[in-house]
């Protein structure tokens, strides 16, 4: 072993913050934004290792520090896996319009769930004359739900989707242990 | 004899005023914000969506409609007085179907500008998603039921500006709703026209002209270039 005593203070390697993201009935793009800090995703993963994520491919969620949740709650999946998450993440963010609000996949709340599956399945030419129900497939709840009104979320990033600069700000002020605070021109609901 | 000057405070600015007016024309006039979605300098204010309310020495009331008196010291901007108005914005939000990403209001809408200004972050409330019509079948404007906040401003600009009283208000409290004068109700059975100032004083995007959509992309719109501070203290620049 190497006995040498250092001049230097040996470093002790700062735990990394250990961070979730799911997309529950989203359309990806909030990942996408997520990506567009660009380069800065070279500092962010300094201080920050990712669990469950489309950019690991994880499949479960373990205790982390951080979950950031895309996408609204619209099938029994997206519920266990949005309560998978509130357990493991101290702390949770609604991350994009869907999240936050319902977004797209919400403005179907207003139409007969029996209806609309019909209408998609059954009364379009060449399409046949079944419902798909295979055990595999989640069910459809009658009405979509931003994540906040199924558990309870401590931080809310509006956008469709949110700019890499605004999650930029958000994430870098969380992790700096700063009050979030977005303000014009990094909030937008659009 | 020494005249009393005609000043209050906003939040510690001096404000000048002329008398008659109230303490939200005045604090408008000098290019100063007091959030606010009822009141439209061109109608009589009557004072609905509360979300102008003020405190005048030491009393809470409406900004537009409390008179500007010299002396009075008025708070605005107080982290109190912002987290109420922050959740009526909340309300007025779940309450109608506000989808701003699919609204052709987005970027120029008064609402959501205010609650940008309010650092409003989500709608808190569980959404009551009511189930709301569109009316198309006017030939140049379209009614979004969804959208509508009960303001009134067409309702009265319809009456008092153009003397043609094609909108009212129906119904109370949760079942409130806006109403066309038609004998079918829709818009297209009224005499109603785009050159109407009505069809153009929705704060929000519930009365949109037809084929004009998108003519400016999201992202350059109002409220995209400015706060509506910033846009308040320009407006008063320009001698508005
Ligand atoms: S009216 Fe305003 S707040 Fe409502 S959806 Fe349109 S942009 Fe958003
Ligand atoms: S349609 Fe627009 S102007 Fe008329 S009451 Fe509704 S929000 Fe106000
Ligand atoms: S603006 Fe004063 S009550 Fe609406």
């Amino acid at each position: 072993m190497d006995t040498q005593v250092s001049s230097q203070p040996q470093k002790v390697a700062k735990r990394k913050i250990r961070v979730a993201t799911t997309s529950l009935s989203g359309c990806f793009g909030c990942h996408m934004s997520l990506l567009d800090i660009d380069e800065r995703i070279l500092q962010l993963i300094e201080v920050v290792e990712f669990d469950r994520s489309p950019i690991t491919d994880i499949k479960h969620c373990g205790p982390c520090d951080i979950g950031l949740i895309e996408g609204s709650v619209c099938n029994s999946e997206n519920v266990h896996v949005l309560r998978e998450f509130r357990e493991n993440c101290n702390v949770l963010i609604a991350f994009g319009a869907c999240a936050v609000a319902g977004g797209l996949p919400a403005q179907r709340n207003h139409l007969d769930i029996g209806d609309a599956l019909r209408e998609v399945y059954c009364d379009r030419a060449g399409l046949g004359k079944q419902i798909p129900n295979d055990r595999e497939l989640p069910l459809l709840l009658d009405k979509v739900h931003p994540i906040n009104e199924v558990v309870r979320v401590d931080y809310f990033i509006p956008g469709c989707p949110p700019s890499g600069d605004t999650i930029w700000k958000f994430v870098t002020d969380l992790i700096a242990g700063h009050m979030p605070r977005l303000e014009h021109p990094l909030l937008k609901f659009d | 004899m020494s005249e009393i000057a005609n000043t209050f405070t906003l939040d510690g600015q001096i404000v000048h005023f002329t008398p008659g007016q109230t303490i939200l024309e005045a604090a408008l006039e000098a290019g100063l914000y007091i959030p606010h979605l009822c009141f439209n300098p061109e109608l009589k204010p009557h004072g609905s969506c509360k979300l102008c309310t003020v405190i005048v020495n030491g009393r809470s009331g409406s900004a537009c409609t409390i008179k500007a008196m010299p002396g009075q010291e008025v708070q605005s901007s107080t982290p109190e007085l912002d987290g109420r108005r922050r959740l009526q914005l909340q309300m007025i939000f779940v309450e109608g179907n506000h989808f701003c990403p699919g609204c052709e209001k987005s970027g120029n809408c008064k609402l959501q500008a205010v609650a940008y200004d309010l650092e409003m972050l989500n709608p808190h409330f569980p959404h009551f998603f009511p189930e709301r019509p569109i009316d198309a079948s006017h030939p140049d404007v379209m009614i979004d039921f969804n959208r509508c906040i009960l303001c009134e401003q067409c309702v009265q600009t319809s009456r008092d500006v153009d003397g043609k009283n094609i909108f009212a208000l129906a119904g109370r409290g949760m079942k409130s709703h806006l109403i066309i004068n038609s004998p079918s109700g829709k818009l297209g059975d009224t005499d109603f026209a785009l050159t109407d100032k009505a069809a153009h004083v929705c704060p929000v995007g519930a009365i949109l002209e037809k084929r004009v959509g998108y003519a400016k992309p999201i992202g350059e719109r109002i409220y995209d270039e400015k706060t509506i501070r910033e846009q308040v203290a320009a407006d008063a620049e320009g001698g508005l």
